[in-house]
């Protein structure tokens, strides 16, 4: 991991991209890191185009200045790949995260037409979330995906975090703590076959 | 040892209210700054403080409520934002006239219009001729040690005057960083208990607060607040050593970053300092060019001598303003400062930039610009954009 690292979110109010956002800064802290978790705000209405951003580093940061040339982007809604440039500022060896059922293929001739040859993951958040969880929280699948591409924090660390995160918030919920903690490790196993076919393809 | 948390600056600023346990909080909702109300009700409803929250039905009425509560003699704080502050001005100005030591979180926001949510300096520094004490932060971590000392400012027997604890919305307010917190012990005793020497239900000690003054008794109220902001100077670098005794931190009027041979410099307040130190930072590391920051903290009052000692001897300075005053020349930030080096007879070249206005965002790379039009003023001497605005969209 380079030692700072740039993360920028892009979802729609109310998906809970500021969320996943602040749940990164806060796993990343628990590792001994600095960290900014901080959202943009435009125009305040219900799914509005929003922007959330991290900067995860060992070092103390002092910037208060928005992201522009991100090592990742997380698109938490696919609906948005067609109107924003996600990738705009994205660093060459950086990656896209998507959260969509379509095919990576797809996503990549989708985002073509913003010039972005990158890499490119996606992750089906709805299906691994309703399998796991038997409802649909976005949250857990990316937070697990963008930490596994970005390394930002190890995976053995991340899932210890969040266990104890869940038992933390979940503590009159137990049961929904298993649930989660399956989703973010289903998370794992598919990125970990992206991650082989990304390499493939590079 | 200090407590290791990671917060926004809301989130920090309820925390410190926490620890403090103040008396009474009046408070009215408004963006960017109704987290900090929102969390104190779930202090108080969750049994951690035993605050009094007073529900009103305005900012003005906030701002009434506090000096109400301040003069019958207890502890007193409130926070809000932007026109939210804008409708207590009246009010504003009867807790200082009033010497009352209400203390205020202000979550800095541009003020309306067009109508905006995001940061910027104009509702602060409308107010900076209102008799409070103002002190801004860089972080989230400079917001909270701020807060915890503001209350020892604000009851110094030789200042009682209201203190405002300015940050930058959605930056810091909304933005979760590293911070460092004291503990609850420590925190009381560094805050200790208000015992005022004269308060209105003191039922010994009969007293009329804020009464009718005529001609003859009006510019002696206001002699007396000039000398309660005066001693503030002292009482405020004080209370920074006893802090730095409990936490390691250490304030002043302002921070010099890079400061021992800089000969480009940028004065400015807030949030976006944390960018210029990394401005100053990088290009310190690429070019060996001597730039430098000097970032004010307290503004009321104003550190004029101070300032103009550290900046006297500098070949260029630019001073950014964050908010606008329509002089159609300068900001407020830059005309005291000039007037400050004037008083100096300071040589150095100076310009004054406004920026962030209604939240626009400032970059590293502008910061470096800056110092690059800094270098060149040096040289030439000739002041092109005396009044620039950074960022802004040209057609």
């Amino acid at each position: 991991m380079k030692n700072t690292v740039e993360i920028r979110w892009h979802g729609r109010g109310g998906q809970g991209a500021k969320t996943a956002a602040l749940l990164l800064a806060d796993v990343a802290f628990k590792t001994g890191k600095y960290v900014q978790g901080f959202p943009e705000y435009g125009p305040e209405r219900m799914g509005a185009p929003i922007t959330a951003y991290n900067r995860i580093s060992g070092d103390k940061i002092t910037i208060h200045s928005n992201i522009y040339a991100p090592d990742y982007v997380a698109v938490v809604d696919d609906g948005l790949l067609e109107s924003i440039d996600v990738t705009q500022g994205l660093k060459k060896d950086g990656a896209v995260i998507v959260n969509t059922g379509r095919s990576r293929e797809e996503i990549a001739s989708q985002l073509k037409r913003y010039g972005w040859k990158g890499s490119i993951y996606t992750v089906d958040a709805r299906k691994i979330s309703l399998d796991a969880l038997g409802r649909y929280y976005p949250n857990s699948p990316m937070l697990a995906a963008v930490v596994a591409v970005s390394g930002v924090v190890s995976p053995d660390e991340f899932l210890q975090e969040m266990k104890d995160s869940f038992a933390h918030k979940f503590a009159k919920k137990p049961e929904v703590i298993e649930g989660n903690m399956k989703a973010l490790e289903m998370t794992f196993e598919t990125l970990a076959e992206d991650k082989k076919a990304v390499k493939k393809s590079a | 040892m200090a407590i290791r948390e990671r917060l926004s600056g809301n989130e920090a600023v309820a925390y410190a209210i926490k620890q403090i346990n103040p008396d009474v909080m009046p408070a009215f909702p408004i963006t960017p700054s109704t987290e900090i109300p929102q969390y104190v009700a779930n202090y108080i409803a969750n049994g951690k403080v035993d605050t009094e929250f007073i529900h009103v039905e305005s900012e003005h009425s906030a701002m009434s409520a506090a000096i109400g509560a301040s003069a019958a003699g207890a502890r007193v704080v409130t926070a809000t934002s932007s026109c939210g502050m804008a409708l207590m001005w009246e009010e504003l100005y009867v807790a200082a006239s009033d010497r009352l030591p209400v203390v205020m979180a202000l979550v800095n926001r541009a003020l309306s219009g067009p109508i905006n949510i995001n940061a910027d300096h104009s509702d602060s520094m409308g107010a900076r001729d209102a008799g409070w004490i103002q002190i801004y932060a860089e972080s989230n971590q400079e917001v909270y040690d701020n807060f915890l000392q503001a209350y020892p400012i604000a009851e110094h027997e030789a200042v009682h005057l209201p203190v405002m604890i300015c940050q930058d919305g959605f930056i810091t307010s909304h933005g979760v960083e590293n911070i460092l917190l004291a503990e609850d012990e420590k925190v009381k005793e560094f805050v200790g208990e208000y015992c005022p020497a004269h308060y209105l239900l003191h039922e010994k000690e009969p007293m009329a607060v804020g009464p009718y003054a005529v001609s003859n008794y009006y510019m002696e109220t206001k002699r007396g607040q000039r000398e309660g902001m005066k001693n503030a100077r002292r009482v405020i670098l004080e209370v920074a050593e006893r802090f730095e005794r409990m936490t390691g931190r250490k304030y002043g009027f302002f921070e010099e970053y890079r400061m021992e041979d800089a000969e480009y410099v940028i004065v400015m307040i807030g949030s976006a300092a944390g960018t210029c130190k990394a401005a100053v930072d990088r290009i310190r590391k690429e070019s060996g060019k001597k730039v430098g920051l000097l970032k004010i903290r307290v503004f009321r009052p104003f550190p004029e001598e101070e300032l103009a000692q550290a900046l006297r001897d500098r070949k260029a300075i630019a001073i950014l303003d964050r908010s606008e005053m329509f002089s159609a020349t300068s900001g407020p930030l830059g005309a005291e400062v000039r007037a400050a080096l004037y008083g100096a007879k300071s040589q150095a070249e100076v310009v004054n930039y406004f920026y962030g206005l209604g939240g626009r965002d400032i970059t590293v790379e502008d910061f470096e610009e800056v110092y690059t039009k800094l270098e060149e003023l040096a040289k030439t001497h000739v002041v092109k954009d005396m009044y620039a605005y950074i960022g802004l969209r040209e057609r």
